[in-house]
């Protein structure tokens, strides 16, 4: 059909252009309590700069990129030293053009001590989408992990049960990632035809 | 054996071991079959279609005699795909798709869904202040509809009717009000990026006034009717015991963790939509159990009461004022008007991009299909459901359709605690766990 493709720009016209969210770190001052949050790391934690590639402080929220091999390390002196005793699930997010690091998982952690949340975000490549699980330190995490391993294939090593939860059990390929086919056929009625949801223009 | 020619009702061998299917038939014959047999240890598999599982949730149970040794969920039965429905809609469209998620809270998954879209749009401080109170207002009233249909069902699979009765006559009073003010009784969309989709009609906080005053004088049939009866105390009291330390490792909120004595409430701790500048306590209990669940519960009632009158004190000193964000860029539907066909877009604004401006035509129809653009980026906006912290994750790579959407659901969270609750307690008293949780299979599968 007619159109532009890959974007919501219905004329053609409208020059939307997509901008990859930026990649550096944040200077500091970060501001509010993110400082407090950041030193307190680095003093728990004496591989900080080994093990957190990058601190990104973006609308009022606090985004720690922590490398996959350290995850449950950091996890660990964020729960016992820094009071962050809730992890509020994850989330996975798939980026097709960032190669070699296609899978994000994305954790938002909750301190009911000390009344803060901050996220933590590890990024896999597509071909490697292994993640060590964190169900040992944030149990509540299990049904989580399940669902992103459901949706975005994300292997989290160390789960006590991964396998998938929404979807049935023997389900073909991970729905919510960008390259799954949305499948469908085209449907004729009253002359007219529909076209199959890959081929219509709002879903492309 | 008796070989049994019931169609509904048969028994297989497989690995496993004998495998029964009860679908109605004669229960002694069953009993009979199941006696003969040497095995201790039964798997039963309660749902998904079972008339106490809150919709289709399915739980598989291994019993020995009538104690649960083992319990484990079975979900997905109602997964529609919302979150990646979404990601082919516009922002706006957005709301449509949230609101059926969570079916007995709506307001709140679109408040939800909105916050974090209004953060990522950096507009959270230009949303006006009416459309905050309104919020405030639609989301309290939610919140006594959802909390009524927990314990009207909570009760009812407990085995007592009246309470349902009585539950459901205060939930329709507010779904009343619900249609009166946005047309509909479940999945409004009514809250939208920037706003709320229309004012308030006339004579609404009037209307509301009095229903409050009469629901407060009628709740109290229920509480009178259940706190202290000796049957429901039995039932409840001691049943699902889930303390502190089990509700933070499980990352469980909402009544479940106020019952266990802990204050948390994001309306208090973390407030949004105004909700510091509202006079209400947070209830708790120190039971650990599903009484103090249902208690917190209904004493949150009264709470959101009083929550409701100021709102609308609010919304009475702010009024006609705007309940949409200035820039119209982004207020969506920017003019509407209550017709005599019902509600679309205002014959001014009709004759004003039909008549007059081509302009406004243009942008009318540029806002409507394509929508508005949000910056990239991506946000965490979490708020108070009746059932504990809903959040909406949010990413934008800057285009007009939601790049991913996740919500953080408390009813699929809060029910991975079923087996903490449950294992080693009565057949029996599953049910009274699960209704505590008071998990809701739409926004559990989204």
């Amino acid at each position: 059909m007619f159109g532009t493709h890959g974007t919501g720009d219905t004329s053609g016209y409208g020059g939307l252009v997509r901008t990859p969210a930026a990649t550096g770190s944040s200077e500091r001052p970060y501001g509010s309590y993110f400082d407090d949050v950041a030193d307190d790391l680095e003093r728990a934690y004496p591989a900080f700069s080994d093990a957190i590639e990058r601190v990104v402080v973006d609308r009022g929220e606090l985004t720690l990129h922590v490398k996959r091999e350290k995850l449950v390390e950091v996890s660990k002196i964020l729960r016992d030293s820094l009071k962050f005793e809730m992890c509020m699930g994850v989330s996975g997010i798939h980026y097709p053009e960032q190669s070699g690091r296609e899978l994000h998982a994305v954790y938002p952690l909750l301190s009911i001590t000390n009344n803060r949340r901050i996220r933590l975000e590890v990024s896999v490549p597509d071909n490697d989408a292994h993640i060590p699980s964190v169900v040992e330190v944030w149990a509540g995490n299990n049904w989580h992990e399940r669902e992103t391993f459901d949706m975005f294939g994300i292997i989290f090593d160390g789960h006590p049960g991964l396998t998938r939860i929404l979807m049935p059990d023997d389900w073909q390929g991970h729905p919510q990632r960008k390259d799954y086919a949305l499948g469908g056929i085209s449907v004729e009625y009253k002359g007219a035809t529909t076209p199959a949801p890959d081929e219509r223009r709002s879903y492309r | 054996m008796t070989t049994f020619t019931d169609p509904y009702s048969s028994s297989r061998e497989t690995t496993e071991g004998t495998v029964f299917s009860v679908t109605g038939g004669d229960w002694n014959e069953l009993v009979t079959e199941i006696g003969a047999t040497k095995e201790e240890r039964i798997v039963v598999n309660m749902g998904p279609q079972h008339p106490s599982t809150h919709g289709v949730l399915r739980l598989v149970l291994e019993l020995e005699g009538e104690t649960v040794t083992e319990v484990r969920c079975g979900i997905g039965y109602l997964h529609t795909g919302i979150e990646k429905n979404i990601e082919y809609r516009s922002w706006t469209q957005g709301v449509t798709f949230v609101t059926r998620m969570d079916y007995l809270s709506p307001l709140f998954n679109e408040t939800a869904y909105c916050l974090a879209t209004e953060k990522l749009l950096g507009i959270t401080n230009d949303v006006p202040e009416r459309a905050s109170a309104i919020r405030v207002l639609m989301m309290e009233l939610n919140r006594i509809s959802s909390h009524m249909v927990a314990l009207g069902t909570g009760a009812l699979e407990l085995g007592a009717i009246t309470p349902m009765f009585f539950a459901f006559r205060e939930r329709e009073r507010v779904l009343d009000i619900f249609e009166m003010i946005s047309g509909l009784r479940m999945n409004m969309a009514y809250i939208r990026p920037g706003g709320v989709q229309q004012d308030l009609p006339a004579g609404a906080t009037q209307k509301i006034r009095e229903t409050v005053k009469e629901m407060r004088k009628a709740f109290k049939d229920n509480s009178t009717l259940l706190i202290g009866n000796s049957i429901w105390m039995k039932r409840t009291e001691g049943i699902g015991y889930l303390d502190l330390a089990g509700c933070t490792t499980l990352g469980i909120t909402g009544p479940v963790l106020r019952a266990t004595g802990l204050p948390w409430d994001l309306r208090k701790t973390q407030p949004y939509c105004g909700y510091e500048n509202y006079d209400f306590d947070v209830v708790t209990t120190d039971t650990c159990d599903v009484y103090g669940r249902f208690l917190i519960r209904m004493n949150e009632l009264e709470q959101s009461l009083r929550i409701i009158e100021q709102a609308c004190d609010k919304i009475d000193k702010l009024s006609g004022a705007p309940v949409m964000v200035e820039d119209k860029k982004i207020a969506w539907p920017a003019q509407l008007a209550m017709g005599g066909d019902g509600l679309g877009n205002s014959l001014d604004h009709i004759r004003e991009i039909m008549g007059t401006s081509m302009e406004s035509l243009i942008h009318h129809f540029k806002l409507v299909t394509e929508g508005f653009r949000v910056p990239a980026g991506q946000v965490y906006a979490a708020i108070e459901s009746p059932r504990g912290e809903l959040g909406a994750h949010i990413v934008s790579d800057g285009g007009t359709r939601p790049y991913r959407m996740h919500f953080r659901e408390p009813s699929f969270n809060n029910l991975q605690s079923t087996s903490a609750m449950c294992e080693g307690s009565m057949v029996a008293d599953i049910i009274g766990a699960v209704a505590s949780i008071d998990p809701v299979m739409g926004g559990v599968d989204r």
